[in-house]
């Protein structure tokens, strides 16, 4: 069997009494983009940080293809990282900050300069060799750091939040583009993020932590339809949850479910004798979809998205309604 | 109705902050005077008035000064041997404290300020700033007590076989370093807290080994700290005449010979041309600063 890019074994970090990363195992292909997803404090980005080598692990393993890396300096590791600050050198100019790795491996001017100028082709900032970093907007910054680390051709690339500081427009162009320079570059992607959004379109699977430990591992359509618990189906999407109690009740299940709010039906009261009457307390306008609140007549509040009528009578509030369920689209939780 | 005089108070300074905001460059006015006059009048005029003294003379037999203008004084200091000498002497003095402060400021404000932890980091910058709390005079009398025949340095160096310095050009030299060290120290732990960790990680990441590191990332970007320390243990060495006279038996600096002038000798013309010796060695050196460049980040 081929090697993982990286392996992880128990890995675990603490800062004085604070458990930052709790026993996280975890193993990531060649050429994977994998995604860490969770919110601020969950231990996500000190995962990455131990892959970098800026933090040295309490307990665990690292290995990366193969090789135990877990005590070696930053410097001796093959894996690069985009910062989130990007950590551009501000003494230095675009080509000389993207060209600092290959002074170091000792490569000579001419290639440097070659091997430079593709990697800004790479991130299309050609005409910028020459700016400081003062010089550049966030989003050209940000294409220099990914240029700096990927001239060195790093086997695993870490990104900490790269796009946290773009604005949306930008980030949705720069999301494309990463994952085109990705799959250009055959390497393995390992992005911490905190954005469901960006960690379900790039990656091909998705480790979501929580409170120092992985919570779910899995592809993207994984964690959205069949999300263990219900801190995932929450933090992925959003979600209409039903304790065991109400389970039983609507669904006839013995755990937890919960309902997408895109997987629920609505129709007009009079025509459906199936389902649960309700009636919409409140509409929310999205251009392309409505969310709609509906408030059962069992006093439970349903959430749930439509596309949007460009024409004819609009949802309101106040509106009698039956809301049914399709019981394959209901997400039973395991744990 | 009755008016309170702070009602009345409250008007007038609306009035003045409504009259001032309307004329804005009156306001300017008012509020550069007060620096302008100090600097225009303290300061101007009396190295004005020094620079006036350097071309009058001391009648040797009287000891009056005489208000006729004469370069004998600039004569004496270029052309004797005894002042080129001094002056050379006190440059070295100037520069080895310099280098020495320098040398160990930046591995104390490396360590300072992204090594050592909140705590300890707040424990250092304050014993670093609190020798400055106490006197200068009691400071320089403790090296000479330090430096002393059967004083400290003697009793742990002797057992090496190493002869303590004693007083003279070298205690001159410890004893400013030790005096100027907190002017050089904070400067540079400044600039360092302004260097983010992920600029000394990214460096680190990319392969660059600690000499690396620091040569090519850490320094270039604290070289204006450098600078402004070196700046002051430069010209305060320069100008002191007090320690060398503690601490320096017989070493003669611009300072000593400056005061001696001014006192034992009278001859205040004379004692004024040489002020002008480290006047002009300061401005040569901010000039050469200047040049590199590195006072463009201050």
């Amino acid at each position: 069997m081929q090697l993982p890019a990286i392996k992880i074994e128990n890995l675990t970090k603490k800062f004085g009494d604070v458990t930052a990363v709790d026993g996280v195992s975890l193993e990531i292909a060649e050429g994977e983009f994998f995604s860490m997803l969770g919110p601020s404090g969950s231990g996500k980005t000190t995962v990455l940080r131990l892959i970098a080598g800026f933090e040295k692990p309490t307990s665990g393993m690292i290995r990366l293809f193969g090789e135990d890396v877990s005590n070696k300096p930053p410097f001796e590791r093959d894996v690069n990282t985009v910062f989130q600050d990007y950590a551009l050198f501000p003494h230095m100019s675009v080509t000389q900050n993207v060209e600092y790795g290959l002074t170091i491996r000792g490569i000579g001017k001419s290639e440097r300069e070659n091997l430079a100028k593709q990697a800004l082709a790479l991130v299309r900032l050609e005409g910028l060799a020459d700016r400081k970093p003062s010089q550049l907007s966030g989003g050209q910054r940000q294409r220099v750091a990914l240029a700096r680390s990927i001239v060195v051709k790093p086997k695993v690339l870490l990104l900490d939040e790269p796009l946290g500081a773009l604005d949306l427009k930008l980030r949705e162009q720069m999301q494309v583009e990463l994952k085109q320079i990705q799959r250009e570059l055959g390497i393995t992607f390992i992005f911490v993020t905190h954005d469901q959004d960006e960690a379900l379109s790039l990656s091909d699977r998705v480790a979501v932590f929580n409170k120092g430990s992985i919570v779910q591992l899995g592809t993207p359509q994984d964690i959205y339809n069949k999300p263990v618990d219900h801190f995932v189906a929450d933090f992925v999407g959003s979600s209409n949850y039903f304790d065991a109690k109400e389970a039983k009740q609507y669904f006839d299940q013995n755990a937890a479910v919960i309902v997408r709010p895109e997987n629920i039906q609505l129709t007009e009261s009079s025509n459906s004798g199936l389902g649960f009457s309700g009636e919409i307390s409140e509409v929310i306008f999205l251009g392309d979809q409505n969310r709609v609140l509906v408030k059962l007549d069992t006093g439970k509040e349903i959430f749930v998205t439509e596309v949007s009528r460009a024409f004819g009578e609009q949802r309101k509030r106040g509106q009698k309604v039956t809301v049914s369920f399709d019981a394959s689209l209901v997400s039973v939780l395991t744990r | 109705m009755t008016t309170s005089t702070a009602e009345v108070e409250t008007r007038l300074t609306r009035r003045i902050s409504n009259f001032l905001y309307q004329r804005s460059r009156v306001g300017l006015a008012l509020l550069l005077a007060p620096p302008t006059f100090w600097l225009a009048l303290v300061y101007i005029a009396s190295l004005s008035a020094l620079l006036i003294t350097a071309f009058w003379s001391v009648d040797s037999f009287t000891g009056d000064i005489e208000h006729t203008w004469t370069l004998k004084n600039f004569a004496t200091i270029v052309g004797e041997s005894t002042y080129q000498a001094v002056t050379l002497r006190t440059l070295g003095i100037a520069l080895s404290v310099t280098v020495i402060d320098v040398a160990f400021a930046l591995p104390v404000a490396f360590y300072m300020s992204k090594v050592a932890s909140r705590g300890w980091q707040r424990f250092l910058v304050i014993s670093m700033t609190l020798p400055l709390w106490s006197s200068y005079l009691v400071k320089a009398y403790a090296w000479r007590s330090v430096l002393s025949s059967g004083g400290i340095l003697d009793w742990i160096l002797t057992p090496f076989g190493i002869p303590s310095p004693g007083y003279g050009l070298e205690g001159t030299v410890i004893t400013l370093a030790y005096l100027w060290f907190p002017f050089v120290v904070l400067p540079i732990y400044t600039a360092l807290q302004r260097v983010p960790n992920s600029l000394i990680e990214a460096s680190a990441d990319l392969g660059g080994g600690t000499i690396k590191t620091i040569r090519s990332v850490v320094v270039p970007l604290i070289i204006p700290g450098i600078i402004a320390g070196s700046i002051f243990s430069f010209s305060l060495t320069l100008g002191d005449y007090i320690a060398v006279k503690i601490v320096g038996g017989a070493t003669q600096t611009l300072g000593t010979l400056i005061f001696t002038n001014v006192g034992t000798a009278n001859n205040l013309p004379l004692a004024a041309a040489i002020a002008f010796i480290p006047l002009g060695i300061i401005l040569v050196y901010l000039a050469s600063v200047k040049r590199t460049g590195a006072l463009d980040n201050l």
